[in-house]
């Protein structure tokens, strides 16, 4: 057994003031000057730590009520009141929503895992991955406490080709020539987003982020070239085939990657002419064709597909199309064909939330790809000015290298931990075997019409409350 | 003090405890609108007498606003806003109201429970209060009221049956029932102040049910009440000894909690105070962590050995065997029959907590709404249904919620964040930050529990389950039912807004 994978966390503060939730609205005007005014009575000291911040107008107010509404309900003029922030609501999308941005945020600086008091607050069931839940195991079969450390549960994965069965020489040895395998702690890659106000040293913070977690940054090739030569084991070039890219693969590189096209077969010849030690993955757009494709891929001899999703967590060709159905289609045409065991296949797109981790590996990945949340962890509002070529908000490209690690390693460690509660309230110690494990899953659409479609006829004249 | 026995034997004795108004023990309520008294009012009286709620109050010859809380908005028949001569009022929404609640708990069920917590009776206008807006489960089940049902229509409310039988069995065990179809589910010492503790099992003793005492500890302020306390039996053992288990009629196991199902408990160094270190027999600052799950249950052979454990020091308790809702909870439950439990408590996912991780509550484990049915039928196909009481929680919210449970198999229901809002709980979740609770319920700061007097708290809770249990005999004679106990897994009474047939 590998000895225990542990990510260090430490508390990284933010370099601006973080937009939140809530805001206060305080007339001073009608104001009583009562002796003992409600504001100095705050539970949290919210007004006394009032003060206004230099680089930003923001009434520090925002970033510290804690929403308990006793000011509001005890100032004897009426005076005080509270609103959600516009500009936090306006943050973000519909898949990418504020409250998981200021999730990630929170992470990023912490290192911990969200923890709230009351029930959950959300809807009963959502569209795609929150159209799941994940099981528990309780007196009829046993769970895992990995997280209070009474059991090691691993959250290591293997990218490439298994074996279908080892192959000794006479002497009983491994027989040599063996395809590569790779190992990573953490059944997550992180991947550079298509956009952001990145520079130079947000390259090398995300690529030393994937060094100390034991995992790989992903990459257009030319963006890697700007990074010292010992940062290669833990890059996964992507390479476009055009020009002179195959070049440009760092020494000592392991894994690279390579876009699906018609002519794959020839891409891959040519990669393996450079370096057949190189373990290659072909990434295939989540569309139209894909289990086709996949299928064709892994019966070649591919180690690892990579599925790439729109940003949103949706098909590329269909946005009535979740990653998550998606997933599970590719995986049953690779177990139908009898292949799946023998290869890898990662996931891409949308992946926001540590849940998304596990629950695209109960659909049938090996692991995914983090692609935005590394952006959001060095406090991205998603508000896509650079993408019109203004300037960032919360300045990304200023950051140093050793800030945005510290930043990506927390999320991370807090994303590890998460999975680690899953893992063990399922009963599951090792991630390798999440894969596919539908039987620990539950799904909204398998459930729903089940329990409730044959419930009571409604008849004409029926009352209904 | 008298004590009341909960015995089958003593039901002729019951009486129902009456609706004292409470209001919010804050200076300001926060309801829905807020209604602006300009400068051009001349104090006519003409709102006043127009407003059938008593929003506006004259003081020396001036009209106020007072209580903004109890405006009905546009419900009203006959708005004070329009009618006035001067045109001196104008209507708003309230931004406050808008920025509450969430999903499960919109700002309309809870200032509708505060409401009923006040005055004892559901709001009649101005606030949806059988619904939340999680866009599922129970809120997409609608309860289907068939003509000419209305047999009870004259039978006086307190002649419906509405209690529950906790020992199916028929055992040698305490024949236990409860007069209403709920009891205070498990909220520790320490998670919530003396207070709030002993205000939830006053107003249990008052309705003729029970409460839980949570993993924690037996506090011993509570003695005066045993016959109404249910102690739990949780997987840190803290604070069970063989004496708080003799005390007691009903003893809960609780093999995992719906908040965060398959995970177990911290409580942090700084909550150990000395009288929580005292009641968990633990030692002061040290932090203190609950596992998951028994490490001495790993198959219901375990598990019955846990049950006779009970037995064995207290031949007549009741056991009540408290699980989440994972996919082969049908199992776990006719396990729990065949170990010798009384109760079944599902603890469905949207459960209460004083704190668990987000991605617990959000994911791990079923909807109680699917759970429900899915016990309830292998219970009867194994033919132990009428042996076993099922009892629901973890999101009910209110009166429709319990009827919706019940009819989806339940016998009867466990409440607890309910019980929090009564107390104007409003769901900030930051119940663990800094000195706990800011509004004085779930904290054991000596100066934040000063918030809640006892005698408020138990009033409170007691007219908000009133309401409930009025709203329930509304229902009931709609169904054309004079029994909670005919409701049990009619499902044929309930409908999906989805899946809606209509046949005409």
């Amino acid at each position: 057994m590998p000895s225990k994978y542990v990510i260090h966390v430490r508390e990284v503060p933010h370099r601006f003031e973080a937009v939140s939730k809530s805001g206060i609205i305080a007339w001073e005007e009608g104001c009583l000057r009562c002796a003992v005014c409600v504001k100095t009575k705050c539970v949290y000291g919210v007004y006394e730590n009032r003060g206004l911040h230099a680089r930003q107008m923001i009434d520090s107010i925002d970033n510290q009520c804690m929403n308990c509404l006793r000011c509001v309900q005890s100032c004897p003029g009426e005076l005080i009141h509270k609103s959600v922030n516009p500009e936090f609501k306006a943050m973000g999308d519909s898949h990418w929503t504020p409250n998981i941005i200021a999730n990630l945020w929170m992470q990023a600086k912490t290192g911990k895992i969200p923890v709230s008091g009351a029930g959950y607050p959300g809807p009963f069931s959502g569209p795609g991955f929150d159209s799941m839940w994940t099981d528990m195991s309780e007196i009829v079969r046993p769970t895992r406490d990995g997280i209070h450390g009474r059991e090691y549960i691993s959250t290591a994965i293997d990218l490439g080709k298994t074996p279908e069965f080892i192959r000794l020489s006479e002497d009983g040895s491994l027989e040599e020539g063996e395809m590569p395998l790779l190992d990573i702690p953490l059944p997550i890659i992180l991947r550079m987003p298509p956009f952001g106000a990145t520079g130079p040293a947000t390259i090398a913070g995300w690529a030393l982020a994937a060094r100390r977690l034991g995992t790989l940054f992903s990459a257009p090739v030319d963006i890697l070239e700007s990074l010292k030569p010992d940062f290669a084991p833990h890059l996964m070039p992507e390479c476009t085939m055009e020009g002179e890219d195959l070049e440009r693969i760092p020494a000592g590189n392991r894994l690279v990657e390579i876009p699906w096209s018609e002519d794959w077969k020839s891409r891959v010849d040519s990669v393996i002419r450079k370096d057949p030690s190189l373990l290659i993955s072909v990434r295939v757009p989540m569309a139209e064709g894909m289990e086709e494709r996949s299928l064709t891929l892994a019966q070649e001899g591919i180690a690892i597909i990579h599925l790439e999703g729109s940003m949103s967590g949706l098909f590329l060709d269909d946005k009535t199309r979740y990653i998550k159905d998606g997933i599970r289609s590719v995986h049953r045409k690779l177990v139908e064909a009898n292949i799946r065991d023998t290869m890898t296949l990662l996931v891409s797109g949308g992946i926001s939330l540590a849940e998304h981790v596990a629950k695209s590996m109960l659909c049938g990945a090996d692991g995914v790809f983090v692609d935005f949340p590394a952006l959001i962890a060095l406090e991205c509002r998603m508000c896509r000015r650079c993408t019109e070529g203004l300037s960032c908000p919360v300045e990304i490209d200023q950051a140093s290298s050793g800030w945005v690690a510290a930043r990506v390693v927390n999320l991370l460690g807090a994303w590890h931990n998460q999975l680690l509660e899953l893992m063990g309230a399922m009963g599951i110690r090792d991630a390798r075997r999440l894969r596919g494990e539908v039987g620990r899953a539950m799904f909204f659409e398998e459930l729903d019409e089940k329990t409730f479609g044959p419930m009571g006829d409604v008849e004409e004249g029926c009352e209904l409350e | 003090m008298l004590r009341r026995d909960v015995n089958l034997n003593n039901v002729e004795s019951f009486q129902l405890p009456g609706v004292v108004r409470t209001p919010s023990r804050f200076r300001n309520p926060i309801g829905k609108y807020r209604l602006h008294r300009s400068d051009t009012c001349t104090a006519c009286g003409k709102c006043v007498e127009l407003c059938p709620t008593g929003v506006h109050v004259v003081r020396r010859g001036k009209v106020f606003v007072e209580n903004h809380h109890l405006c009905v908005g546009n419900d009203c028949p006959d708005p004070c806003h329009k009618a006035c001569p001067e045109g001196a009022l104008t209507l708003r929404r309230n931004p406050d109201f808008d920025g509450m609640g969430d999903a499960r708990w919109p700002a309309d069920l809870l200032a509708s429970t505060w409401h009923m917590a006040e005055f004892g009776k559901v709001p009649d206008k101005g606030l949806e209060y059988k619904l939340g807006a999680s866009g599922g489960g129970f809120d997409k089940l609608r309860l289907v009221f068939r003509k000419n049902k209305s047999a009870f229509e004259e039978v006086a409310d307190d002649d419906f049956d509405m209690g529950v039988v906790l020992n199916r069995r028929n055992d040698h065990a305490h024949r236990v029932r409860t007069e209403v179809p709920f009891y205070g589910g498990g909220m520790s010492y320490g998670s919530v102040s003396i207070t709030t503790m002993l205000s939830r099992i006053k107003a249990a003793v008052a309705l003729g049910t029970f409460c839980c005492t949570g993993e924690g500890g037996y506090p011993d302020e509570l003695k005066p009440y045993d016959d109404h306390v249910i102690t739990q039996v949780a997987t840190g053992l803290f604070g069970v000894r063989e004496e708080t288990i003799q005390r007691v009629k009903i003893v809960e196991f609780k093999y995992a909690q719906g908040a965060k199902p398959g995970l177990g408990g911290h409580l942090l160094g700084d909550k150990v105070t000395p009288g929580v270190a005292r009641m968990r027999e633990a030692v002061v600052g040290y932090p203190l962590f609950s596992p998951f799950p028994f490490h001495s249950v790993y198959s219901v052979e375990d598990h019955k050995k846990h049950v006779d454990w009970i037995k064995a020091m207290n031949p007549k308790a009741l056991v009540s065997v408290k699980v989440s809702t994972p996919t082969d909870v049908d199992m776990v439950a006719v396990g729990s029959y065949y170990a010798g439990a009384h109760i079944i408590h599902l603890d469905g996912s949207y459960g209460g907590t004083g704190a668990a991780p987000d991605i617990a509550k959000k994911n791990i484990a079923m909807p109680l709404e699917y759970a429900l049915p899915k016990v309830h039928q292998f219970l009867k196909e194994e033919g132990v249904r009428d042996k076993l009481t099922v009892i629901a929680s973890g999101g009910i919210r209110n009166p429709h919620d319990v009827a919706k449970a019940i009819a989806l198999g339940a016998d009867g229901v466990c409440t607890g964040t309910a019980d929090l809002v009564a107390l104007e709980c409003i769901r900030c979740h930051k119940c663990e930050s800094g000195r706990g609770c800011a509004r004085g319920i779930a904290t054991t700061d000596a100066e934040l529990m000063q918030l809640i007097q006892m005698e408020w708290g138990t009033q409170r809770i007691v007219n908000m389950f009133l309401a409930w249990r009025r709203e329930l005999v509304r229902i009931l004679k709609k169904l054309g039912m004079k029994s909670l106990k005919e409701l049990v897994g009619r499902t044929d009474c309930l409908t999906h807004i989805d899946y809606m047939k209509k046949r005409i």
